[in-house]
């Protein structure tokens, strides 16, 4: 037990107090100038708004796909259930590559998404494909199938039971998969790198900008929007966790 | 009709994003046959590359697997002060940025860092070179075991360990007929997603490893650097190997996951 601690602290403690020392050793003005950088500022508005629409379409896409693996029958199903996992076990590096061998300027099918924001959104789709997925089937699998069955015999048509009955229930655990997509796609790096061509103000996201600062030997500007990527991570996980006691509590009662 | 329907949109989605994609570069790697590719993986920097890889994460993979099953144990079974933030700390790896990783670790080893000027003082250098990279490596992938280990551990309760504890069995013999045997799957499946990340991790390495090519360079670091020389070849090669680690990894998962829920 001590040891566990001992080696928590080590690893992860002491590297993340030291970031935040990095970052408020200039006081509350240096950070807010590392922070207000408009290129900065570009760069975490884009993770931002390209993160939520990452959000949005994985709360669709992947309910639909854990909905076909559950409900659906279809030659190959076990298949595709096992390449689901695929984007978890395949280095980031090398998805951003796959991506950008098939929509980059030499791919087959003639789309060339990269060095644009497109080609963001598609990384970052790529890295989270899983968490909803993942985080949705379980509770399909277990949900009682009679709700929907009354509902039916009632006279609910399919979307009307799905909005009333099916939706409901599964609507923690979409936004339980939601918020892990979303930690994981406000840090994202190794998939975005290659495509997205780093394009300052246009497809720089926070992470390939702080690399750039690290690079370019500014610690400080690095620091500040590090520890701003942080607290956003810190305030996603403390959510997901008072997400899951939530509905633990609404599974006892 | 709409069962059509959602099967078409949810499988299109599939392979326009991810088997489509993934395809290629198998395609791509061996479209003039499987000698350039065996040429392009076999370089000396390739195969140092891959020598590299191996070895972080043969340190890796135990460090975190110990470490991992002792942090559960206390996590499941003792009370002590701080355990919570513990427990939330052992989460953050999962949520961080792999680039503010390797920049907190920077901060500490570097020549300007916390420990630089004791470290430069003896010798000792730990940022662009091995045991930065082993570091990092060690905190991305510090969540996995712990994780995995934790429920099952709910799961069981204490009273087969109690029991034994009562029939004489020292503590570590507890451990090592009761315990283990019963967290055993939890742990297989653990220690390969340990592993998958140790092989694929490429933006906190990139941060600490200084990019010397035949020295610090991983396998993902050399997909990258091969890509960015326009050898694409070397990099579409250097990726179906790193493909082919994540397919075998998919493969023992699935291999641990259904004993575990048999169990």
């Amino acid at each position: 037990m001590g040891l566990a601690t001992a080696y928590l602290s080590l690893i992860v403690l002491l590297p993340l107090a030291a970031l935040v020392w990095q970052a408020g050793k200039g006081g509350r003005t240096g950070f807010w100038h590392a922070v207000s950088d408009p290129q900065a500022v570009s760069a975490l508005k884009l993770t931002l708004a390209v993160s939520v629409g990452v959000c949005l379409i994985n709360a669709v896409m992947g309910t639909i796909v854990a909905w076909i693996l559950v409900r659906d029958r279809f030659v190959g199903q076990g298949v595709v259930n096992a390449i689901i996992d695929l984007p978890f076990a395949l280095p980031t590096i090398v998805a951003g590559l796959t991506l950008l061998a098939l929509y980059g300027p030499n791919g087959p099918v003639g789309i060339n998404v990269a060095f644009s924001r497109v080609a963001v959104l598609l990384a970052l789709l790529f890295v989270t494909l899983p968490f909803v997925i993942r985080t949705v089937q379980p509770v399909l699998l277990e949900l009682d199938r009679e709700m929907e069955e009354a509902a039916a015999s009632l006279g609910a048509g399919p979307l009307l039971t799905f909005r009333h009955v099916v939706f409901p229930n599964l609507f923690p655990a979409i936004l339980s998969g939601v918020a892990l997509a979303f930690a994981r796609a406000i840090g994202e790096f190794g998939s975005v790198v290659l495509i997205s061509g780093n394009l300052p103000f246009k497809t720089e996201v926070a992470s390939v900008f702080i690399f750039g600062r690290i690079e370019s030997g500014d610690a400080p500007g690095a620091a500040a929007v590090s520890v701003v990527i942080l607290l956003i991570s810190f305030a996603v996980l403390l959510g997901i966790g008072a997400l899951r006691r939530w509905t633990t509590r609404h599974d006892r009662a | 009709m709409h069962k059509w329907l959602l099967r078409i949109l949810g499988l299109s989605y599939l392979g326009v994003l991810l088997a489509a994609p993934v395809g290629l570069v198998f395609w791509r790697t061996f479209e003039h046959g499987f000698g350039p590719a065996w040429d392009a993986v076999t370089t000396p920097e390739a195969k140092h590359a891959f020598t590299l890889t191996v070895l972080i994460a043969a340190i890796v993979v135990p460090a975190n697997t110990v470490f991992g099953v002792i942090c559960a144990l206390a996590i499941v079974r003792r009370r002590f002060p701080g355990k919570g933030i513990v427990n939330a700390l052992v989460d953050l790896p999962l949520a961080l940025s792999p680039i503010v990783v390797g920049l907190a670790f920077l901060l500490l080893y570097s020549q300007t860092g916390w420990f630089g000027s004791w470290l430069s003082e003896h010798g000792i250098q730990v940022v662009f070179a091995f045991p930065g990279m082993v570091l990092v490596t060690i905190f991305v992938s510090l969540p996995f075991v712990v994780r995995e280990v934790v429920p099952v551990l709910r799961e069981i309760g204490i009273e087969q360990e109690q029991a034994a504890a009562t029939l004489g069995a020292s503590p570590a013999q507890t451990f090592r007929r009761v315990t283990l045997p019963a967290i055993r799957w939890a742990v297989g499946y653990g220690v390969v997603l340990t592993m998958a990340r140790s092989l694929g991790e490429f933006g906190a390495v990139s941060v600490v490893s200084g990019h010397i090519v035949g020295k610090t360079e991983t396998l993902t670091l050399h997909v990258e650097e091969r890509f960015q020389g326009f050898d694409y070849v070397g990099a579409y090669a250097a990726s179906v190997v790193l493909a082919m680690l994540a397919i075998a990894t998919l493969l023992a998962m699935s291999l641990f996951k259904p004993k575990e829920e048999v169990r």
